[in-house]
């Protein structure tokens, strides 16, 4: 290879994760030798979001750990999917408890091995712990902001598909404005979710002060790895938020999740950035802006917006939501 | 050593020296002082290592000993009352991924109406979540009964909720015998887990189980339950021999065996209930008792042979079963099945409510001549529950019922005796 460094796009993707790279500047994915730490043969829909993403972002931790992780996984599709008994894809220690309490589960994982540590345990193992957004944003709150605020040594994920998947796609905290789910449903005079409620859990954990946040999409291989990378550097608790499509969900098409989840940050739908301690240090910038049309268009949970009368209404609220974001984050600073 | 001290104390320290090594805490009374005493000791060093995290509620609280029990820490914490029905969903996990945590129940009532003060309505309401439940009688018998808890869960791999009377027991002062280090070393020996969440050997805990294999499952958690039926009294005699009393088992007569009536009960009520049994026994009456200290996995076997000579059963609990009557009597009914034996379920205490010795003589007396309600509500004032009836007859808003009868009853404060 030259000594020159390399700006490789593949088509379409932006994605530097391929072989033709040397090893060393590999992602974690495109390596021979990665984890594999949910094997093949999972139940996922096709093209799941989720199951890529907790891939993508639990080889990267086990690649950073050099294998040395314990996981605490929250009920929901992930959980659902890799372990239907007797099998599981989990190629590492893993443990589910329920649904809502995930991050207190992982506190106590990292508590008995502080203790074992104390104890002469060599080997540094840590913790990571996650869960869908519902498991998140709602019913896991409580626990998750204990463990922020007690600052213990956990890396929360978050995969992030706007609703209850695995119950059949109801509204959570965190589905956004518009979108239709099984308990937002599209009819009334105002169609899908409500505007005026949800929360950004991202911002909420910025507020713990926590030594790191960030959030990442499943588009941005290279982005997802290294910010995980990064979360491990700190001892504390961290947290990381993955947007996720979710075909079945989102009405989208399998092969389009990795386009939809780019399409969320070039559109500024989804901030992409990361925090330490309570302070935003860096943002993925917007490459080139969309509008918000793009994203939504392709998503059969917004299809109630582009019927005979498109409401151009609800779109342009949704395009301010976008336009705030990209001010509020300066997504389109360093173009 | 003989000290005197407050049970609340005497369960810390006993805990304390059974090498912990996470320690959740959540205040509620009446556990609070326990886990207070235990987190000083974390905190001042005496107790090391230990890690004493002060969660953000009772869920949280079981949660992180299903993590921590799962990387192979010995785990311990301790709630009561709102906070166990709090952590209630992960009170089932911990039992059905078989993690050997051990959780003192300070007893006390469940509201609504709220009321701090003691009966064994939280402990009954997981009595069916797989988690093993041990009452104490005293003070020393709650501190040796941790002891002994520890040594039982890891062996079966099962958690236990020690029980013992809030207030009555855990802030009562008393003299306890406490054991030495050397001792409780001896007797209890390192948590060697049957699952850890290790790297080195990568297992998945809590998987998904469908029809197919949930019945086998759930009948495993039931035949180890049954297993402790015979290590119970191994490890009582071994308990014995090593630190020379008498503490825990199964069951325990008194005076007992040529009564024609049998009183049953759990905790701390069974020392009032003696004291009634030996003035009665002087006077001639022919009585007994019966305590019963495991009440999961419940001792059929023992409690037929021990009751199968009287001719009636008084079974006196500090709990219901709304819309049936008795929750301990209905396990005591099982164990007496086709038994032609009378039994009496007898209500008392709840929330607190003093049961005097005057009370019992008069119960007891009214029992052996068979002239109880088969269901008995002992010292309940039918007057004030009239008027409430009478009230909600006349009037459709009739108001909060609690506010209303203490109104009638002209205090303001909870009422002990
Ligand atoms: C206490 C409790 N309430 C409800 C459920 C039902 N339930 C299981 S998974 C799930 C949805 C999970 O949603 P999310 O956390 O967003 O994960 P996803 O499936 O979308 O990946 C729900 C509601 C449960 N298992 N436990
Ligand atoms: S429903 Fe969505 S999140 Fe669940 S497995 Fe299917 S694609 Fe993945
Ligand atoms: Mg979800």
């Amino acid at each position: 290879m030259s000594f020159q460094p390399v700006k490789f796009y593949q088509t379409g993707t932006f994605t530097v994760g391929n072989r033709l790279l040397p090893p060393e500047q590999r992602s974690v994915q495109s390596q021979e030798k990665r984890y594999n730490s949910i094997n093949s043969g999972h139940r996922a829909c096709q093209g799941c979001g989720e199951a890529l993403g907790a891939r993508y972002a639990i080889d990267a931790a086990m690649e950073a750990t050099n294998g040395r992780l314990i996981c605490a996984n929250a009920t929901g599709c992930l959980e659902v999917f890799s372990t239907p008994y007797p099998e599981t894809s989990w190629q590492m220690p893993w443990i589910h408890s329920v649904f809502g309490n995930t991050a207190a589960v992982a506190t106590g994982i990292a508590a008995a091995l502080k203790v074992k540590r104390q104890q002469g345990e060599r080997r540094n193992i840590r913790v990571v712990a996650q869960g869908g957004d519902g498991g998140t944003t709602d019913i896991g709150f409580g626990c998750l902001s204990g463990m922020f605020e007690r600052n213990d040594d956990v890396l929360y994920i978050c995969y992030d598909n706007g609703g209850y998947m695995n119950t059949g796609i109801q509204r959570s905290s965190a589905t956004p404005p518009a979108a239709r789910t099984a308990t937002t449903m599209a009819v009334g005079p105002e169609p899908g979710n409500v505007f005026g409620q949800g929360k950004f859990l991202p911002a909420i954990a910025m507020a713990h002060e926590i030594p790191y946040v960030a959030t990442a999409t499943v588009a941005d291989l290279r982005d997802l790895e290294a910010k995980v990378r990064r979360a491990m550097e700190f001892q504390g608790a961290r947290y990381i938020h993955i947007l996720v499509p979710c075909p079945l969900g989102w009405g989208t098409a399998s092969h389009d999740t990795i386009r939809i989840a780019r399409l969320a940050k070039e559109t500024g739908v989804f901030p992409v950035f990361e925090a330490e301690h309570g302070e935003v240090k860096s943002v993925l910038a917007i490459r080139r802006q969309l509008p918000v049309e793009e994203y939504l268009r392709p998503q059969k949970r917004y299809a109630h917006l582009f019927g005979k009368t498109p409401q151009v209404e609800v779109i342009a609220r949704l395009q301010a939501l976008a336009d705030r974001n990209i001010r509020k984050y300066g997504l389109l600073e360093g173009n | 050593m003989l000290k005197q001290m407050e049970g609340s104390r005497a369960v810390a320290e006993a805990v304390a020296l059974c090498r912990p090594e996470v320690v959740c805490a959540y205040p509620i009374s009446p556990q609070t002082h326990i886990v207070e005493a235990v987190g000083e000791m974390v905190k001042d060093g005496s107790l090391s290592p230990c890690e004493f995290i002060n969660v953000e509620s009772e869920f949280a609280a079981m949660s992180v000993a299903i993590g921590s029990s799962a990387t192979g820490a010995r785990t311990y914490t301790a709630t009561a009352s709102q906070g166990l029905l709090f952590m209630a969903e992960a009170v089932y996990n911990a039992s059905g991924l078989g993690l050997p945590i051990v959780m003192t129940v300070a007893n006390r009532a469940i509201g609504a109406p709220i009321n701090i003060w003691n009966d064994h309505s939280d402990a009954l309401s997981q009595r069916d979540s797989g988690w093993l439940q041990i009452f104490a009688e005293t003070n020393q018998e709650a501190l040796d009964l941790h002891i002994q808890a520890f040594r039982l869960a890891e062996e079966l791999s099962l958690p236990i909720m020690v029980c013992m009377d809030g207030f009555i027991l855990t802030h009562a002062y008393e003299r306890v015998d406490m054991p030495t280090q050397e001792q409780v070393d001896a007797y209890l020996p390192k948590y060697e887990p049957r699952q850890v969440l290790d790297p080195a050997d990568p297992v998945s805990i809590g998987a998904m189980v469908g029809p197919e294999a949930f019945m086998e499952v759930r009948y495993l958690a039931h035949a180890k339950q049954m297993e402790a039926l015979k290590l119970i009294p191994a490890y009582a005699a071994e308990f014995k021999a090593v630190f020379g009393r008498d503490s825990g088992g199964l069951v325990h007569t008194y005076k007992a065996d040529d009564a024609d009536t049998i009183v049953v009960a759990m905790g701390s009520v069974l020392g009032t209930i003696k004291d009634v049994v030996d003035e009665m026994r002087e006077a001639g009456h022919k009585i007994g008792v019966l305590g019963i200290t495991l009440f999961r996995p419940f001792p059929i076997t023992q409690v037929r042979a021990a009751l199968q000579g009287a001719k009636r059963v008084v079974v006196l609990e500090k709990s219901m079963a709304i819309g049936l009557g008795g929750i301990l009597a209905v396990n005591v009914r099982m164990a007496l099945s086709a038994l032609p034996i009378d039994v009496y379920t007898v209500v008392a205490g709840l929330g607190g409510r003093a049961i005097t010795m005057r009370s019992l003589h008069a119960l007891f007396r009214k029992a052996e001549k068979d002239d109880i309600d088969p269901i008995t509500f002992l010292d309940l004032n039918r007057a004030v529950v009239d008027k409430q009836l009478e009230r909600e007859r006349a009037t459709r808003r009739s108001g909060p019922a609690a506010e209303a009868i203490l109104r009638d009853i002209g205090v303001v404060a909870a009422k002990l005796a």
